[in-house]
């Protein structure tokens, strides 16, 4: 293990912002967020929470997916994919939850046939994480078996008030330590070990801490689906979706053309399960209440997905929707109320 | 360049066939002059108006034509609109195939085949029935019951009454809805019509058509005594991606554009209702 001064972490910045795009949790207009490092702008690693998850790294809000030329009756199809050779990325500071969230879109994604948007990506970006040392008490990672104090990546760092603690996992994790190598010291295992522990005795405490999942299964698929408790616990749903664009999870997506003066452009973007149109089609709809939206969501969440991939949920408890939704609904009143019966 | 699903390609459209006051069918090769690429029957491909959008469509061809693929296509929406005004030599955007094809090399050979389709539920069927008549001797008798609103809502009636009337071992019963001049055939709804006819319920069965017809097809079915393990239908919802990845054309834990759009009915009582 090495160990960096915090004194020098600008320093460690530039020197990877040299020959890598650096992707930083940053401060803007009062909001913390991966931004592109540059020298001046105020870098918070202590921010337990961005607003937005890192998945936009990966899958942007929105990307373009090809052009369109016409000409008469003829047509040329333009790709304008990204070429990952120009340069590599690194995104640095991701949380435990955030880093499992990426193995949740990947499932998705580099599935047959592989999303190649998303995998030159992913390809490009080294993954450096950041463990936590200060749980909020809307985190409940460790329900869905994520160690806050222990993230993967391709380097995992620990963060005190004097140093930042470094541990490369991988090839790619080696390759950026040979970057920052001179400005690293040896040693700092009993601090992290200190860190971790303390963490863990706060991890316990939270109000989240015991979640009881044992209810969502494949084999309850239709009697959870027919749950009465449905309709009250969406009542309040406004369908606003900001529970999708802040979850690292959530992944759906809308294509659609866009007319510019020269050609088309079709593009993706994010899109949400809890609007109205998103399965709207010319003949009918398939979900046309709140209800029905809302119950989709979590589904896909805790039965639908687990049960397409081996059981793994698509909710990571970064606790991102227990903070922002405007009506106070969230997954962990879900999980209350349907999921076993160890939940209070 | 690596392959990527969502690029489509490049397809020219060769002939353009009125079938109905509001189905076309579109013949569609690509650039080269050649089939743009291989399909099973009950596979779909995702076809676009670049500006103004992407919908999935059953390829109405089979796949033992290997000249050209064909798409009817009922006018119904904003994209269809616009492909309904499309003209021979148009230029537009092809991508599959997508999705779990009709089991014909597996489960249906052999069987005595039972084919209903109502109105534009045709499209899909078209394709499977075709396939059946080329590989003749491995099914069994064919028996095939079609229905539209009108004796002008048949889609591709010319095809029907010119070669699969004179298929031999194959039965073809044709009805409308309602009574009109010029037609001496069968008056009447799909299902009832279907209870009429007593099938024999050892039959493999395949239904298509609107979800209301189905609903009231299948309960005629099953009290003729057919076996729901041997009935088959095709759903359809809304999808972007044709992959799975787009997330909004499952019902449960089955995506519609990869898991089906083929699904047993045994397999469609497994998921939840909400489709």
């Amino acid at each position: 293990m090495l160990k960096i001064a915090k004194e020098r972490l600008n320093e460690l910045y530039a020197k990877i912002a040299e020959s890598m795009g650096l992707f930083i949790p940053i401060k803007k207009a009062g909001e913390v967020n991966y931004h592109v490092w540059g020298e001046g702008k105020e870098v918070s690693l202590e921010t337990l929470k961005t607003v937005k998850s890192p998945k936009n790294a990966f899958f942007p809000a929105s990307e373009n997916l090809m052009k369109f030329k016409t000409e008469g009756k003829n047509l040329e199809i333009i790709d304008v994919r990204w070429d990952k050779s120009e340069k590599p990325f690194v995104i640095f500071g991701v949380k435990a939850c955030d880093y499992k969230a990426i193995e949740v879109l990947d499932k998705v994604f580099l599935a047959d046939p592989v999303d190649t948007y998303y995998q030159s990506r992913r390809e490009a970006f080294t993954i450096v994480t950041l463990a936590c040392s200060k749980p909020e008490e809307s985190c409940f990672c460790n329900a869905f078996g994520v160690d806050a104090t222990a993230p993967k990546g391709d380097v995992t760092t620990w963060l005190d008030e004097k140093y930042l603690y470094w541990q490369p996992n991988t090839e790619k994790g080696e390759a950026l330590t040979q970057i920052v190598a001179d400005m690293a010291e040896q040693g700092g295992e009993a601090e992290v070990a200190a860190q971790q522990a303390a963490t863990q005795a706060i991890m316990e405490k939270l109000p989240f801490a015991s979640l009881d999942l044992s209810r969502f299964q494949p084999e309850n698929l239709n009697e959870l689906f027919d749950d009465p408790a449905w309709e009250e616990m969406s009542e309040a749903c406004l369908g606003c979706g900001t529970c999708t664009f802040v979850c690292p999870t959530c992944q759906c997506f809308d294509i659609r053309d866009f007319k510019t003066h020269e050609g088309v452009i079709r593009y993706r973007c994010w899109d949400s399960c809890m609007y109205s149109d998103f399965t709207l089609m010319a003949h009918g709809n398939s979900r046309t209440t709140q209800m029905q939206r809302f119950r989709q969501r979590f589904m896909h969440k805790l039965v639908y997905y687990p049960s397409q991939n081996d059981g793994l949920y698509s909710c990571v408890g970064c606790g991102r929707c227990v903070n922002k939704c405007p009506q106070r609904l969230n997954i962990v009143k879900v999980i209350k109320t349907l999921g076993g019966k160890d939940n209070d | 360049m690596i392959e990527e699903t969502l690029i489509p390609k490049v397809g020219v459209i060769t002939d353009v066939r009125k079938d109905t006051p509001d189905v076309k069918t579109f013949r569609v090769v690509g650039t080269d002059g050649k089939k743009l690429f291989k399909h099973m029957p009950g596979q779909c491909a995702m076809v676009s108006v670049p500006g103004v959008g992407e919908c999935m469509f059953s390829i109405t061809s089979s796949p033992t034509n290997e000249e050209y693929m064909e798409f009817s296509i009922k006018k119904c929406g904003c994209v269809t609109e616009v492909i309904h005004s499309l003209e021979v030599g148009q230029h537009i955007t092809v991508r599959g195939p997508y999705g779990k094809n009709f089991p014909v090399e597996e489960d249906f050979k052999g069987k005595d085949l039972l084919f209903i389709a109502g109105g534009i539920g045709l499209a899909p069927l078209r394709s499977v029935i075709n396939y059946v008549r080329h590989y003749r001797s491995n099914y069994g008798k064919v028996v095939i019951v079609y229905g539209a609103r009108s004796k002008d809502d048949l889609v591709d009636i010319e095809e029907i009454q010119t070669e699969w009337m004179n298929e031999p071992n194959m039965d073809v019963y044709l009805t409308i809805d309602r009574p009109q001049e010029g037609w001496d055939g069968h008056v009447g709804f799909v299902p009832a019509y279907v209870k009429e006819l007593g099938l024999d319920p050892n039959m493999t069965a395949v239904l298509c058509g609107p979800p209301i017809m189905i609903k009231f097809t299948l309960a005629g079915l099953l009290e003729l005594g057919f076996d729901k393990s041997r009935v088959y239908t095709t759903l359809e919802l809304r999808m972007k991606c044709g992959v799975g990845k787009c997330g909004r054309c499952n019902v449960g834990d089955k995506f519609v554009c990869k898991d089906g759009p083929v699904f047993r009915m045994t397999e469609l009582d497994e998921l939840p209702d909400e489709y």
